[in-house]
């Protein structure tokens, strides 16, 4: 409760700080629309204010203020017009219309999902294999680290053509992005995890005459888990962003970043930022999910908090 | 098929090499390490050269290698000019702006209880959304050119530094605190003199998180409009003609740039932070 009030006054007031952005920015077509309405507007002509501060046109023009908040295609829309599409394209369309955020949410969602237990399941078994072979090791390691200093990311638009070119089409392109994106954050976090266990808590062990398949069963998965729940946080958060880009290079027609990239199109200003607030929605949803996850599978461990 | 069998043969006899080099008793030197994870690069691109080769898989899905570095070599200037549009006017004014935005906002958010307490959940809120959606906004507003990029990175860059250098600041003990207040030392002094390089691993960890973020968001940027140069464009409009080298081409001078980067960024890390436990003893 410490906590809560101080976070509510800083969400409140960047959202007021929004509204007051609102003015400046739509100030030039609320003028331009104002005037085509016979409202009288001080300097008359779009021409004559194409050139003239938004912030000083503001000031002059005090009575359209309101118009600011209500446009069609602002450059900036306002929050509730953000709340009000984000409400009408989630609860008031139906789910199988090609209109419904969740529709496009779950296009998504459901790439992001397949390519992060993809990802996931083939980390932990490589860094298994690296846990357990030095050659493997000294060969991979170095190459899983140097891979995350490249962006990746880069990639994504060639994998989904080729892929397309030889008739693979629709969720998998996707989830193989998401898979490739979660994969090394799990590697890296998994190996470190499976590393954790101290010189004198392998030697007890070795004092029990434990075979390396117990002491990997008994020792070093449990003692991974925290690791590997902190990788899947950043594993899943990487791979909705691999599946929202994936959508991007083909122009698709479904999903987050379809909703995205048509937007923009289209100057659809207030449909880009719903789809924007539908995948922070998301994000924070899936974070969550893993975190809810960590802490009843930690409990369960006995080492929760 | 004479070529696909002798890729397997090269990578057993690598394997068997690296196996030997890496039980072998001189497993633990410089020269091993970095042999063993070279023989292991290198048995890859040439696998993948001789596959591609030998089954004779078509250009529009993998080009070999040595065609890849074919065009590398063969299109310079133009590889050049999309590095300057993305990676210098993009992403490094973005990555330089961004993380003097978050500076001056985490002195703020130290110098202030209730700021702390306020902002601090929303920016670790925000620092794990997919911000790179912010690009189609941004480019409607800051044009197709160089400035919009710019504007995805600082936004991009943004949160995660503040979360780290945030947590940097509060690294000092009490007790350490005390002892500037001790010797009577302003905020200023005891921020310039204690506090700030008690932070700088945090601030470093940011800076290496953020070196790559800067470079997605740039090329992810150009994906939503740019100007007819840069490498997000390049990329974009190769893979629609099909000319797969040239997106290869970039997406080395992609890998180039970012680990070049992250090793400026490690290598000034080094040299600052040299008290640290992390960069002693190597």
């Amino acid at each position: 409760m410490r906590m809560l009030g101080p976070v509510l006054i800083v969400v409140a007031a960047i959202v007021a700080l929004w509204y007051v952005a609102c003015v400046p920015m739509n100030i030039h077509t609320a003028l331009t629309d104002a005037e085509r309405a016979g409202v009288a507007v001080s300097p008359e002509g779009a021409a004559v204010r194409r050139d003239m501060g938004a912030v000083r046109l503001a000031l002059g023009n005090t009575h359209v203020w309101g118009d600011t908040f209500a446009q069609d295609k602002p450059r900036l829309p306002a929050p509730h017009q953000v709340a009000v599409e984000l409400w009408e394209t989630t609860v008031e369309k139906k789910i199988t219309s090609k209109r419904s955020l969740i529709f496009h949410g779950w296009i998504t969602l459901s790439a992001t999902l397949v390519g992060f237990v993809i990802g996931s399941v083939a980390g932990v078994m490589l860094a298994v294999g690296i846990v357990h072979s030095r050659a493997m090791d000294m060969s991979v390691m170095p190459w899983a680290i140097a891979s995350q200093t490249i962006p990746i990311l880069a990639i994504a638009p060639m994998i989904i053509v080729v892929l397309n070119s030889i008739g693979v089409q629709g969720l998998l392109p996707k989830a193989i992005i998401s898979a490739y994106l979660s994969f090394f954050p799990v590697v890296v976090g998994m190996v470190k995890g499976l590393r954790s266990p101290s010189a004198m808590q392998l030697d007890q062990m070795r004092t029990w005459s434990a075979s390396s398949n117990q002491t990997f069963w008994k020792l070093r998965m449990p003692a991974s888990v925290p690791y590997l729940f902190a990788s899947l946080k950043i594993g899943i958060a990487a791979s909705l962003v691999g599946a929202i880009v994936g959508e991007l290079p083909t122009g698709a027609v479904r999903g987050l970043g379809a909703r995205l990239l048509t937007g923009s199109y289209y100057g659809q200003t207030i449909q880009i930022w719903s789809a924007l607030f539908a995948t922070a929605i998301l994000a924070a949803a899936l974070v969550a999910i893993v975190a809810g996850l960590e802490r009843v599978t930690l409990k369960r461990m006995g080492v929760g908090r | 098929m004479t070529l696909v069998i002798a890729a397997f043969l090269l990578w057993a006899a690598a394997w068997w090499l690296n196996v030997r080099i890496a039980n072998g008793p001189g497993s633990q030197t410089q020269a091993a390490k970095l042999g063993v994870s070279a023989i292991f690069g290198l048995t890859l691109l040439v696998m993948w050269e001789l596959i591609v080769r030998g089954l004779g898989v078509p250009l529009v899905i993998l080009p070999p290698p040595t065609m890849i570095a074919e065009r590398f070599a063969g299109s310079l200037p133009i590889l050049w000019a999309d590095f300057v549009q993305t990676v210098v006017k993009g992403a490094l004014s973005g990555y330089v702006i961004g993380c003097l935005a978050a500076f001056g906002t985490a002195i703020l958010v130290d110098r202030s209880d209730f700021l702390r307490r306020g902002l601090m959940p929303v920016g670790n809120f925000v620092a794990a959304l997919p911000i790179v959606g912010t690009a189609p906004i941004l480019v409607m507003w800051y044009g197709f050119d160089w400035q919009s990029k710019a504007a995805v990175v600082v936004v991009m860059v943004f949160f995660p530094m503040l979360v780290n250098i945030t947590a940097g600041l509060q690294e000092t003990t009490q007790m350490q605190r005390d002892q500037m207040k001790t010797w009577a030392a302003s905020y200023w002094q005891g921020l310039w003199k204690l506090r700030l390089p008690a932070a700088m691993p945090f601030v470093f960890n940011g800076l290496k998180i953020s070196s790559t973020l800067a470079l997605i968001g740039a090329i992810v940027a150009e994906f939503f409009g740019s100007p007819i140069v840069g490498m997000g464009f390049r990329i974009s409009t190769s893979v629609g003609q099909l000319a797969l080298d040239m997106v290869w081409a970039e997406i080395v001078v992609a890998a180039i740039a970012g680990s070049a980067f992250y090793g400026v960024v490690a290598f000034i890390e080094r040299k600052v932070t040299f008290w640290h436990p992390s960069q002693r003893g190597q």
